[in-house]
């Protein structure tokens, strides 16, 4: 079975072999005359004020906190969602209802975010 | 499969993989990219009312072309103040992460770069790899537009993961399988037979099927056009008001580079749909080869099937992308997770509950 992944690794150092040529073949056709100007960075003419690499909003942590908690919860249920029918015929109702508790608990945190304004982004 | 058969007629199974892996690059993410970029300018050109690219070549068909060559020839500017390590390689990391995804779709019965039984897993996984890429080209420029472009484009991209995923996963549990070629091969026959129209079940379940498989689909498709960054949430390359987004220091072969994993990306989300919903390499009315008794017609057909309908759904995405507005950015997360992840979430238990039946 292992095998079956090595053609996945191979298009992968495909992917990386074909982008290390175009980019190569850009500095063989392409010149090469950097000036300070050039080298600066584009600010639609602006002279930039300070570094970009600033504080951001805090929203964006919030936002990925959020994510990780939901894609963990979907990861959870892909080993359940594939194996569903076999799974139905041996216990019946009782697997559907074991996930949508799984579901309820964390929709009871998702309705915490909303009435905390997690989710307002002004 | 093609893979064991170049395999046996190597006599080495590495060089069989390596170029089983290799054949999608070349006869179709290339010569597709190409023309995608080319269908989109004269879309747009079209529902504009202008005429689009009708210098290079008849009808400039090869305006594309031109636009690489002429890429190529360009300066490869790597600004002073930027991360250069993260700089030169934010592009490799977006370009195989798109390429990686191809290498599971299934094009035919008899070509699937590798036949995992993750595959869809996979794919979802893989795809999101280009969000790394485009923190790493966003912070990398040191440049105010880029640095916004790539956190705007984080938080939607990681945001609507979770509803496109969610539509799958409802999707999957009637289906009972996460390896796309024998997703395909289960709607065989008509296209009645395909997932959205309730698939391959029989009696009652299939018409109960209809309405929540349909919906499991437009949410992935809204979901998807977000993670590839296309308007109405293209809000990352907001142009009027971010240059060109994450992208901003990029210039000539790099630049290329984003484009043709941007293109890339939209077939491979809509791939996904299609080996989902829409039947895979399936026909939608049975094969000519099997009426005409010629048994080798059937694997080109089902090649021509999987990229006619995968080519239509990058239409509507084109269609989409010049009919609606941008959306701002807190309409953007409104939408994902008070709408979109709640919807799904009701959609997979009245999946759940169908499944019973």
């Amino acid at each position: 079975m292992i095998e079956q992944y090595i053609p996945l690794i191979l298009a992968i150092l495909i992917a990386l072999l074909f982008s290390l040529f175009l980019l190569k073949a850009s500095s063989w056709f392409g010149p090469q005359r950097p000036n300070p100007e050039k080298l600066s960075t584009y600010e639609s003419g602006m002279e930039p004020v300070r570094t970009a690499r600033e504080r951001f909003s805090v929203k964006f942590y919030i936002v990925a906190i959020m994510f990780i908690i939901f894609d963990i919860e979907v990861v959870f249920l892909y080993p359940w969602a594939v194996n569903l029918k076999n799974l139905i015929d041996l216990m019946g109702f009782f697997i559907i209802a074991e996930m949508f508790i799984f579901i309820i608990i964390l929709l009871a945190g998702y309705l915490y975010l909303l009435k905390k304004g997690a989710l307002k982004w002004d | 499969m093609i893979p064991d058969y170049l395999a046996e007629f190597f006599g080495n199974k590495f060089i069989g993989y390596l170029i089983a892996a290799a054949l999608p690059l070349f006869l179709w993410i290339l010569p597709y990219a190409l023309y995608a970029v080319y269908a989109e300018r004269k879309v747009s050109a079209f529902m504009q009312d202008r005429i689009g690219p009708n210098r290079v070549g008849p009808k400039g068909l090869f305006q594309t072309i031109a636009d690489i060559l002429k890429l190529i020839q360009k300066e490869d500017i790597v600004p002073a103040s930027a991360d250069k390590p993260l700089f030169v390689m934010a592009p490799y990391v977006i370009f195989a992460g798109t390429f990686a995804a191809f290498a599971a779709l299934p094009f035919s019965s008899i070509y699937i770069g590798s036949n995992i039984n993750l595959g869809v897993f996979y794919i979802m996984a893989v795809s999101s790899f280009s969000v790394v890429g485009i923190l790493m080209a966003g912070w990398a420029g040191n440049n105010k537009y880029s640095l916004y472009g790539a956190m705007r484009s984080v938080a939607q991209i990681v945001s609507y993961e979770v509803p496109a995923l969610l539509a799958i996963v409802s999707a999957v549990m009637v289906i009972g399988s996460l390896n796309l070629n024998e997703i395909s091969e289960m709607q065989t026959a008509y296209f009645w037979n395909w997932w959205i129209f309730g698939g391959p079940v029989v009696g009652i379940k299939k018409f109960l099927l209809i309405i929540p498989m349909t919906i499991a689909f437009i949410i992935f498709f809204i979901a998807s056009l977000a993670e590839v960054n296309r308007t109405p949430f293209d809000i990352p390359e907001a142009e009027s008001e971010l240059v060109a987004g994450f992208h901003t220091e990029y210039t000539g072969m790099k630049f290329a580079m984003f484009f043709l994993a941007e293109y890339g990306n939209m077939f491979v989300v809509s791939a996904i749909s299609v080996s989902i919903f829409f039947g895979g390499w399936q026909s939608p009315f049975g094969y000519l080869g099997n009426s005409l008794g010629i048994s080798w017609l059937i694997p080109v057909e089902q090649v021509f099937w999987f990229l006619f309908k995968g080519s239509l759904l990058v239409l509507v995405q084109m269609w989409l992308r010049w009919t609606l507005p941008r959306l701002r950015v807190d309409q953007l997360m409104t939408v994902c997770w008070k709408y979109l992840t709640p919807y799904a979430f009701i959609n997979l238990v009245l999946i759940g509950i169908i499944t019973l039946f």
